[in-house]
């Protein structure tokens, strides 16, 4: 196990020999920040307060690049989409009790969703931790089910160690949270240097070695289940991404030509316009994904989990299929659907492992020949309407004018599934979205993290109307570092999810899905001292996003579209892919 | 299906919370836990108890275990050749006149009497958990004041019976 678990990120040029020379290192406060630096830390996401005063007296001696966002939750899933952009641990600091607190959500966002997150925060002095003391709160008990592991410091000395293992539990095998809560007293300990100097012993963690190397025998058998099947299909998910094996599983698929459908979270995984990728499958996803799925003989799941928006009825789920299920993390083989070949490895190993083999190509003209045919029959589809404009019609828009090479992050919801089937993504790492836990209000701030970590890149938070509400305080901080995050807002003045399966399953009862009372978008923006676009007819639309998405300013887009428009296709919950509704013949 | 389940775990802080809080969220009903040091410093083992009917998911709660970073070792040694013991305390009503009576009843069972007063005697009984509750029933109708039990736990038999395949003529 080697010691330097995080990337190779170099902190700005200048800042550590300024501080090299300068700065020692006298409190656990100190300790932290100069742990954070020897990770290859350069910008951290939070929000001060009593507990954690220490920690940004420290910072502000020994500056990290701090991102102080309007509210925690705000700044954590900035971190999230920090970390999927740059496929790096996003680094988030809050204060004890209610801060922590704020922060659950974003937690159990990144867990669900793997997300190699290491966050800090502050906690009560030890001596009156029980008592409940003023902004106490138990995080290690809230947060325990919520973490891939949490820690509370009890030592000053320990802080160096605690944050090497945190970053690198956080960000290998199945990435996730790590919680360090940092009591206030062990922030102000004075330590001596003497104990830490030489503090470079390797890490060890006896009960957590992920195996990343796949079995031999286990890619010999997929290897033969490939070259013997005739309709082989591949299922790429997120875990692709983190593995950073983009080329490698286009190398794949092009060797032995193998089509690729995508889970919602895999989506970047090869090019969005690839001729042997089908597009997303699951709920909403493409008729012909769909079809695939139930009709291959041969199903290779690389990084995927098997979720129930994925499968729709596990018993009814690729029933001719030899399932190949590769995943890093061996919980996840045989939980929802049985595997026949299972590997444990990194997407990136297995993938090479199975390109290296060298084996026979399956012939399966005829099944490509079926899947091209199907997807040119069952596009996607929208009947365009003479008065109002479509959701639809404004995410193409919006692909033609970055041609899809802009990073697009999304909520949950109608436009979340709208933007997964109509972006097609040029490039991996770039599609940012709640895919597990479907957290309204995460589209925004994560593309805040987004655009932080690459800042020459165009960065595009699609969110509904009703999503964008629960986080639009942080547009202050699009005007405070100029940050030229573009909001494009699907506004149908309702819950549109909710008010689609009012009206699918509830016979129309529209209960609190419908928002008649909304803010002027334009003008809130205009508050923040941003430009604000708005966007009420198909004419202007063009026009106006061209100038919006192609300025180098902040701008919100507030485009009115039609409310009662449904996402189609589409598996309603707990049937089989079969009984997918909504498909149409072009 | 009763599953016994071994558990080796580093001995941080709330390391029994983690493994308790996982088996709650993935619904698994524990009957019985018990936890103690080991011969390694800073280790401990727990023995777990659980009904599981389901293969797959045992399999699931073997794997989730197994993924906590506290977490050493996972066993299932139901299916091996293993010691069950528990310990019990039973007070038990035991006025002088029945008093020889009810010790002569309980003999076969080997219980210790580690506590007398004037009407209740508390027997120290071990064993493994079907012996116990057996002594339990045969002592209720004398009228039990209070039970005490540990839990269950099990340590693997040193020699395991060795599997050899049989030799049938019809193979």
């Amino acid at each position: 196990m080697t010691t330097n678990t995080t990337t190779s990120v170099k902190i700005d040029a200048d800042q550590p020999k300024q501080t090299e020379e300068t700065f020692k290192p006298r409190t656990g406060s100190d300790l932290l920040v100069y742990a954070l630096k020897e990770q290859g830390v350069d910008i951290v996401f939070g929000y001060p307060g009593g507990a954690v005063l220490n920690v940004y007296d420290a910072l502000y001696k020994n500056p990290i690049r701090h991102i102080l966002t309007r509210h925690e939750q705000g700044a954590i899933h900035a971190a999230e989409g920090y970390a999927r952009v740059s496929n790096k641990p996003g680094v988030v600091i809050a204060t004890s009790g209610p801060g922590a607190t704020n922060l659950v959500t974003g937690i159990t966002d990144a867990m669900i969703d793997s997300i190699p997150l290491v966050i800090f925060t502050g906690q009560v002095a030890t001596s009156v931790i029980g008592s409940d003391a003023f902004q106490e709160a138990d995080i290690i008990g809230i947060t325990t089910p919520i973490t891939k592991h949490n820690y509370q410091v009890q030592d000053v000395r320990d802080i160096p160690r605690i944050v090497k293992e945190a970053f690198h539990i956080a960000n290998t095998g199945r990435k996730g949270p790590v919680l360090i809560d940092f009591p206030k007293n062990v922030s102000a300990d004075l330590f001596d240097v003497a104990d830490l100097i030489g503090n470079d012993e390797p890490i060890y963690l006896p009960g957590y070695q992920p195996n990343t190397k796949p079995n031999y025998l286990q890619i010999q058998k997929a290897a033969q289940a490939i070259s013997e099947s005739k309709k082989p299909l591949i299922l790429a998910g997120a875990g692709v991404l983190f593995a950073d094996a983009r080329s490698e599983l286009t190398e794949l698929v092009e060797k032995y030509k193998l089509p690729v459908v995508n889970t919602l979270l895999g989506l970047g995984s090869i090019h969005g316009n690839h001729e042997l990728n089908f597009g997303m499958a699951g709920m909403h996803g493409a008729a012909v994904a769909n079809d695939a799925i139930q009709k291959c003989d041969l199903l290779i799941n690389i990084g995927a989990r098997f979720d129930d928006r994925l499968t729709g009825d596990t018993k009814r789920f690729a029933p001719n299929a030899t399932i190949i299920h590769i995943d890093i993390d061996p919980a996840e083989i045989g939980k929802n659907i049985p595997t026949d070949i299972p590997i444990v490895a990194d997407a990136k190993e297995a993938i090479k492992a199975l390109i290296n083999k060298d084996i026979q190509a399956p012939e399966n003209g005829e099944w490509l020949d079926f899947l091209k045919q199907k997807q040119n029959d069952f596009p996607y589809w929208y009947v365009e309407d003479e008065n109002e404009i479509l959701p639809q019609q404004i995410i193409e828009m919006v692909h033609a004018i970055t041609g899809g090479e802009a990073i697009v992050t999304t909520d949950v919801g109608q436009h979340q599934m709208w933007s997964a089937q109509y972006y097609k993504l040029n490039n991996d790492h770039s599609w940012v979205t709640s895919g597990g836990l479907g957290t309204m209000g995460f589209g925004f701030p994560a593309a805040i993290g987004a655009q932080f970590a690459k800042p020459d890149r165009k960065v595009i938070a699609i969110v509904g109307d009703a999503g964008f509400q629960m986080t639009n305080q942080e547009l202050a901080v699009l005007k405070e570092y100029n940050l030229p995050v573009k909001v494009v807002i699907i506004n149908n003045s309702a819950l549109g999810m909710v008010r689609q399966w009012q009206e699918l399953f509830y016979d129309g009862r529209y209960s609190q899905s419908l928002m008649p009372v909304q803010p002027d978008f334009v003008k809130l923006a205009d508050a923040f001292g941003l430009k604000g676009y708005r966007i009420t007819t198909i004419d202007e639309a063009g026009a106006i996003l061209e100038e919006a998405l192609n300025s180098d300013e902040p701008a919100v887009i507030d485009a009115r579209v039609k409310q009662l428009e449904n996402v189609y296709p589409m598996v309603p919950a707990g049937k089989s892919l079969d009984d997918i509704v909504g498909v149409k013949r072009l | 299906m009763r599953r016994v389940i071994t558990v080796t775990v580093l001995n941080q802080s709330g390391v029994l919370n983690r493994v308790t809080g996982l088996l709650m969220k993935r619904q698994f009903n524990i009957e019985s836990i018990t936890v103690g040091h080991t011969e390694q410093p800073n280790i401990s083992k727990m023995t777990l108890v659980v009904n599981i009917l389901d293969e797959v998911k045992l399999e699931q709660m073997i794997k989730q275990l197994s993924k906590q970073i506290d977490v050493l070792k996972v066993n299932d040694i139901s299916e091996k050749s293993i010691v069950l013991r528990e310990l019990a305390l039973v007070k038990v009503v035991s006025p002088a006149n029945l008093r020889i009576e009810i010790n002569a009843i309980v003999e076969p069972f080997r219980p210790q009497i580690i506590d007398t007063s004037k009407n209740v005697v508390t027997y120290q009984v071990v064993g493994n958990p079907e012996k116990i509750d057996a002594f339990i029933e045969l002592i209720r109708p004398y009228g039990i004041k209070e039970i005490t039990r540990t839990g269950i736990t099990a340590t693997v038999r040193e020699t395991q019976p060795i599997e050899t395949p049989q030799l049938s003529i019809l193979k």
